[in-house]
């Protein structure tokens, strides 16, 4: 199911085309590769990420078609594929796609206030893309990241260990075009019970 | 508490090199061929003789599981490894993944040969990225090292492993989901049986097993059955990843003996709960699925499959969240409730329906605009969910709630009395 907010069924650009770039194409010859032979449907939740991933972090209807030619499977059967996973966007997301985990762990430690504190940065709200494009903002459920609490995670990497004033720091200089690191935010190595290095 | 040299996860924590020289410092991928020389028999029989209980959260016996497999179907056999970490509270496999890989890699081969598989698929949640990319890269040294491929390890055996990453679905973790997402369908549990010991990835004998299972096999056979077994008690026996979150003051993953206290366990490794031992309401002992047990229980309960089992919880994954005194516990389950309303696959209208409803229900109990004898329907309803559903999702969204009426009603009645009669003493 998508997160709340997030739509889910297919939003059309009238006059846009999907098509493999030369190396994406070449990627999903390989991961075809993996399954056995007229198992090639295998590859669809891995050709979808592909896909999302080229097309600057959703799927069009015509990326959702090419995948469904390229497996040679029906539109709808990779439709279902595509609405029933949480990690596909059926609409255009903000460059900072932001996921904070809601559920009980993150949530005993203190995730509500990291949605406030989404809220007030980019100056919008759940489930929607802020005006200027940079961020993305959904709640999501446990990201597996527990002993991290509470955590968020911003397209690909998880953000841990985040308190208040860490999480801000985070948004604003990706509001900036900052670079920013990922993992633990307090220093700390992966789930090590110490918390701060070197004490 | 368990010592150093018992520990099968030398490297949890990543201080170490996570690639294959340093899993080889460690001792992976030691002795691989001789093990695997002793043939299939022996690696099932050992497994079993060490009485290792699958790390999932059914603590299914895994050698059991494994045995399950037919000999000579004519059909190829498949090990599929569950990577799917999502019950809230768990982040054990993470580790694995990502700062011991090898372990988990070394542990596919014997675990394959051991049911007759040349294929295994490990299937691992879309949003870890980097522990998918680490794995990845392991991968791929194995390969090139000759550990898998053609021949692997010069044993003769030919064995692939392929990383399949999923797209952020917990109902993923239930194997038959598993094996529907990764034939690249919607993931929506198959009827059992068949079981997939019969008919599992594309029609084929299949076992589907949890990475920690996976991961301690090799040392399991390198140490001896009776080594595991000594550790622990009769029937739970052998150490165990702790994930440990929630109100303590350092949340960690630890590894440690079967059968320890929880108290020992939180005090010991967590730096003690938020506020002390006495501030403690609640814990949540094998992630979300499992009822909660209130803090009399704490005391004295020990972490094991059956002992938590006598105070009606569970290990599941061993994931042990804690909630202190200033914690809302009502609403702690109701997120619980909202968890499973997103991640039901809507496949089985009692789950469908129910974990809508419940989620709903439970809303009101946290503002206490129910009924007084909501309380009842509610349990009622919960009851209907659990049991008449096709996977165990079903029961995991009634459990939560059952083990808050049965240690916390008072407080959810006191609400309800609040908010119609305003505080009464």
């Amino acid at each position: 199911m998508k997160h709340p907010g997030m739509i889910n069924k297919v939003y059309n650009i009238s006059d846009e085309i999907f098509n493999w770039s030369e190396e994406n194409f070449k990627k999903a010859a390989v991961i075809i590769k993996k399954y056995p032979d007229s198992r090639q449907q295998s590859a669809v939740i891995p050709l979808l990420d592909l896909a999302q991933r080229q097309n600057s972090g959703w799927l069009s209807k015509t990326a959702i078609e090419k995948v469904a030619e390229n497996l040679s499977m029906s539109y709808i059967r990779v439709l279902e594929v595509a609405t029933f996973y949480s990690m596909f966007n059926l609409e255009p997301v903000g460059e900072n796609f932001v996921q904070i985990c809601r559920t009980t762990p993150c949530w005993l430690r203190g995730s509500d206030k990291l949605v406030d504190i989404a809220k007030e940065v980019s100056n919008t709200k759940l489930g929607e893309t802020s005006n200027d494009k940079k961020f993305t903002i959904v709640e999501v459920e446990c990201l597996g990241a527990c002993c991290n609490a509470p955590m968020v995670q911003i397209n690909d990497d998880y953000y841990e260990d985040l308190d208040e004033d860490n999480f801000k720091k985070i948004l604003t200089d990706l509001k900036q075009s900052k670079k920013i690191t990922k993992g633990s935010q307090i220093g700390r190595q992966t789930s090590h019970p110490q918390r701060e290095k070197n004490a | 508490m368990l010592r150093e040299e018992d520990k099968i996860f030398k490297n949890l924590y990543g201080f170490d090199d996570w690639s294959l020289t340093g899993a080889k410092s460690r001792g992976v991928w030691s002795n691989t061929k001789e093990i695997i020389e002793k043939g299939s028999d022996f690696i099932v029989e050992e497994i079993k003789s060490s009485q290792l209980r699958g790390r999932g959260g059914a603590g299914f016996p895994a050698g059991l599981k494994w045995s399950f497999m037919p000999k000579d179907s004519g059909k190829p056999h498949y090990l599929v490894v569950n990577a799917d970490e999502s019950e809230p509270g768990t982040c054990k496999d993470r580790e694995i993944m990502r700062n011991d890989p090898h372990l988990l890699l070394e542990g596919c081969l014997i675990a394959g040969f051991a049911i007759h598989a040349n294929t295994c698929y490990i299937y691992i949640r879309g949003e870890y990225y980097d522990e998918a990319s680490n794995l990845q890269k392991a991968i791929d040294e194995a390969y090139e090292n000759n550990l898998i491929g053609q021949n692997a390890c010069g044993t003769n055996w030919n064995y692939d492993i392929y990383l399949h990453r999923g797209a952020g679905a917990y109902i993923c973790g239930e194997e038959t989901a598993l094996l529907e997402s990764l034939e690249g369908k919607k993931g929506q549990p198959r009827l059992k049986p068949p079981f997939p010991a019969g008919a599992g990835l594309y029609g084929c004998p299949t076992t589907v097993t949890n990475v920690e299972t996976i991961a301690v096999a090799p040392t399991i056979i390198r140490k001896g059955a009776s080594w595991f077994s000594s550790l622990g008690r009769e029937n739970n026996t052998g150490s165990k990843i702790f994930s440990i979150s929630g109100h303590v003051n350092n949340p960690c993953n630890v590894e440690e003996e079967m059968g320890i206290g929880l108290k020992e366990l939180i005090e010991n490794h967590a730096g003690g709960v938020i506020g002390g031992w006495d501030n403690l309401l609640a814990v949540i002992p094998g992630g979300a699925s499992v009822p909660l047990i209130p803090k009399s229980i704490c005391d004295t309960v020990k972490m094991d499959f059956d002992s938590l089992k006598e105070v009606q919880s569970g290990l599941g994954t061993a994931a042990v969240i804690v909630m202190n005194k200033s914690t809302d516990i009502v609403d702690a389950i109701c997120r619980l409730s909202h968890f499973y309303k997103h991640e039901s696959c809507g496949q089985c209208t009692p789950c469908r329906e129910g974990t809508g409803w419940m989620f709903r229900m439970m809303e009101k109990m946290v503002k206490g605009s129910a009924q007084v004898n909501d309380i009842d329907k509610l349990l009622d309803v919960s009851k209907q969910v659990e049991g008449h559903t096709i996977c165990a999702l079903g029961d995991a969204a009634a459990w939560p709630i059952q083990g808050l009426m049965r240690h916390f009603r008072p407080e959810v009645e006191r609400r309800i009395k609040k908010y119609r009669f305003g505080e009464v003493a």
